[in-house]
């Protein structure tokens, strides 16, 4: 009798098993013989899932259904880790031979030395062309976003990294003017800490690799810091190992917790007074109207010191997939992506700027106008942490490199590992 | 006739089961294998043989020996932590006090908790901000004169590890209190009786005669700690991120694979874990499968 209920239970089991492994296909059946049926589809894969984000994608999901109403939008988004689950997803599925439609990613070499190199992603230099979009980017932006010219992600929003916020009462206080140069931002930072106030304000690590590429274009320039991604500037140079050096010094002025500390945790220093820079993208600005704080009385910006007339960029962007179920759908999407009326729906929401240079300013606030005008104006180069300028496998390299030099505070060998980095999986050989 | 075809019903019975394990468990790990002595870098699947390579890059990388200190440091103070902490609470339970079984439940709640949550709450009380910011233990310290407790946790040069493992022997001691509670109540009374009788003191009696006997529990208790501390990872991800002074092989394979790209390294890594654990494990399943059968 017990024996029977055992049988009958594994059979129940086995036909479980049956059924779940056959669940896969089952469910994508019905799903490809009724997408003809009821009209195309387009599955655009984020990490867009929660606050601004989220509240963009949607708005810019509405432009897409009023010009697109036959096109059913599937929104793929995975959310947690600032984008690693859904890259984690995303590569899985890849490997399955299984892309959705287009896939958001931080345009540059991120998506290049991935997608590129493993040849899931169209160029769309077409594209480009007929939506007239090469006029009404920057300049300095497209070779950045291309490879062999080729270009390859739509850019839908733009953040700034070389931001240096400051408190205004902190500096009046201690009479100090905003510096705009290295040595003008060690003195600065000399006199606060005299006066017994935190200089600079850093968080976890990535935020100090987020400093450390301000820093390095602070103390290269714009020429020989583009240099250092396309292989020209030598990274066992002189010239490197003073913007190390400076680096170096940067961190002394730093707070001693701030390891533990989130990059939220640290900008909200600058903005209490408990310290008087934060170096960190213009997200923070969204952060600091969200805590309720006025621009220019609460909190100032300027370029990082050294940085003044560049604009160093990093942005959301999407791209085709190749071998796209929907490709027509897929480039409705983009064109979507790349125009006013998307980016304008887009861009207030997320608190960030559009990608195009023709953007109504008054749809956005103080901050965000003063960035405008320098998007379209400045020089661009790209953001490293935020992978504009170098592949995930080197990035990864220099931030292991990073983290030994935080431990160990050993100039030298942090310069060895750069260049070590730059010829294992960069362009130096 | 009936035997065989109770035979053949039972192995016909259990063969999915075997299947699913041989495939999604001992496949993959074949697959990780030879991914770990390729040279896949990149999102694109490459088989190109690279023998041992990957193996001896990792042990050349000055990350890897970081990980490596980590994690030993972690396992030591965890596993001796949770075992200390576990067998005196149960000895204190185990006098018949009153409302033993709240006290049993509280320190058993702690458990069912999971790692994230744990590493929250402990972000906030190991909080090493000073001056005017202190807070959390630190400022607990401070208010009841204990100042020269407060220290800066987790973010303590190459000892911060250990910090980490305090928020784990919090979470694990309890269940550890549990597994010694249990091989205590085994221990029949009439021996403690026999040993009084024969003039012990309390403190001989727990030295010669219980501790002997709880050594399987001790046993027991080791391996599960040190396999769970080997693999760590949520936890400390969740009390201070992904950096480098806390680096541990999870977290190295978890970034080096999906954040980096490296295929083969991050498989080399995972290979590692997979060896550790099975030194550590495997002579117990032995022995337990030995002394079953000696029964």
């Amino acid at each position: 009798m017990n024996k029977k209920l055992f049988a009958l239970l594994s059979i129940l089991v086995v036909a479980a098993f049956a059924i779940t492994a056959c669940g896969g296909a089952a469910t994508e059946a019905p799903a490809a013989t009724e997408a003809p049926a009821m009209g195309e589809s387009v599955e655009v894969f984020s990490w867009w899932t929660g606050g601004g984000e989220a509240a963009g994608l949607e708005a810019m999901q509405g432009v897409f259904a009023g010009s697109n109403p036959e096109i059913e939008f599937v929104n793929a988004a995975v959310a947690g880790g600032a984008g690693t689950n859904a890259r984690a997803v995303l590569a899985t599925r890849l490997q399955a031979g299984d892309p959705p439609d287009s896939w958001q990613g931080h345009a540059g070499q991120e998506l290049i030395g991935t997608y590129v190199a493993g040849g899931q992603i169209e160029p769309l230099n077409d594209l480009y062309e007929s939506e007239g979009w090469l006029a009404v980017m920057p300049e300095t932006l497209i070779p950045l976003i291309s490879n062999d010219g080729n270009i390859y992600s739509v850019p839908v929003n733009i953040h700034r990294a070389n931001v240096l916020w400051y408190n205004p009462s902190v500096l009046t206080a201690n009479n100090l003017a905003v510096p705009t140069t290295m040595d003008e931002w060690f003195a600065a930072m000399d006199t606060l800490k005299a006066a017994g106030v935190q200089p600079l304000a850093v968080g976890e690590q990535w935020t100090k690799m987020h400093l450390f590429e301000t820093v390095l274009l602070g103390s290269l320039g714009s020429d020989a810091y583009n240099g250092l991604w396309d292989g020209s500037t030598d990274w066992a140079s002189a010239d490197v190992k003073a913007a190390l050096d400076n680096y170096a010094k940067v961190l002394t002025y730093a707070n001693s917790d701030s390891s533990s500390l989130s990059w939220q945790d640290a900008a909200q220093l600058v903005i209490n007074g408990d310290a008087a820079f934060n170096v960190m993208g213009d997200w923070a600005e969204g952060y600091f109207r969200e805590l309720g704080k006025a621009p220019n009385t609460d909190y100032g910006w300027a370029a990082t010191p050294g940085s003044g007339g560049v604009f160093q960029f990093l942005s959301d962007s999407f791209v085709l997939a190749v071998g796209a179920p929907h490709p027509d759908a897929a480039t409705a999407w983009l064109k979507v992506a790349g125009s006013k009326a998307g980016q304008e729906a887009f861009n207030p929401v997320k608190g960030s700027i559009c990608a195009r240079t023709d953007c109504d300013p008054a749809l956005f606030g103080v901050y965000l106008q003063s960035a405008m005008s320098d998007w379209s104006s400045n020089i661009v180069v790209g953001s490293l942490t935020h992978g504009v300028v170098a592949n995930d496998s080197w990035k990864t390299e220099i931030d292991t490199a990073l983290g030994l030099f935080i431990a160990d505070s050993n100039v030298e060998g942090f310069q060895t590992a750069l260049a070590a980095a730059c010829a294992s999986s960069g362009p130096c050989k | 006739m009936f035997r065989d075809k109770d035979r053949f019903l039972n192995v016909l019975l259990i063969s999915p089961s075997i299947l699913a394990v041989l495939i999604f468990i001992y496949a993959f790990i074949a697959w990780s294998v030879r991914v770990s002595l390729s040279k896949w870098k990149g999102l694109s699947a490459d088989y190109t043989w690279n023998g041992l390579n990957n193996y001896f890059d990792l042990f050349a990388d000055p990350r890897f020996q970081i990980d490596i200190r980590n994690t030993l440091i972690f396992t030591g103070v965890f596993v001796l932590g949770s075992i200390l902490l576990g067998f005196i609470l149960a000895v204190m339970l185990d006098q018949g006090l009153k409302g033993e079984a709240f006290f049993r439940s509280l320190f058993l709640f702690p458990m069912a908790i999971s790692y994230i949550v744990t590493g929250v709450v402990w972000r906030w009380l190991m909080n090493p901000a000073s001056g005017t910011r202190t807070s959390g233990l630190n400022l607990l310290f401070n208010n009841i004169g204990l100042d020269f407790l407060a220290n800066q946790w987790h973010t303590t040069p190459t000892l911060g590890i250990a910090a980490i493992a305090l928020a784990a022997i919090w979470q694990m001691s309890g269940y550890t209190m549990a597994l010694y509670l249990a091989g205590l109540r085994a221990i029949p009374e009439e021996l403690k009786e026999a040993a009084r009788i024969d003039g012990a003191t309390e403190l001989q009696i727990y030295r010669h005669i219980m501790l002997p006997l709880l050594a399987p529990v001790t046993l027991s208790a080791l391996i599960i700690l040190g396999h769970m501390s080997l693999k760590v990872f949520d936890l400390i991800v969740a009390i201070a991120g992904k950096q480098l002074p806390l680096d541990v092989p999870a977290i190295y394979m978890w970034q080096i694979t999906f954040d980096g790209l490296f295929y083969g390294r991050g498989a080399a890594v995972g290979i590692l874990l997979l060896i550790s654990i099975a030194v550590l494990i495997i002579p117990y399943i032995r022995y337990t499968l030995k002394t079953e059968a000696e029964q």
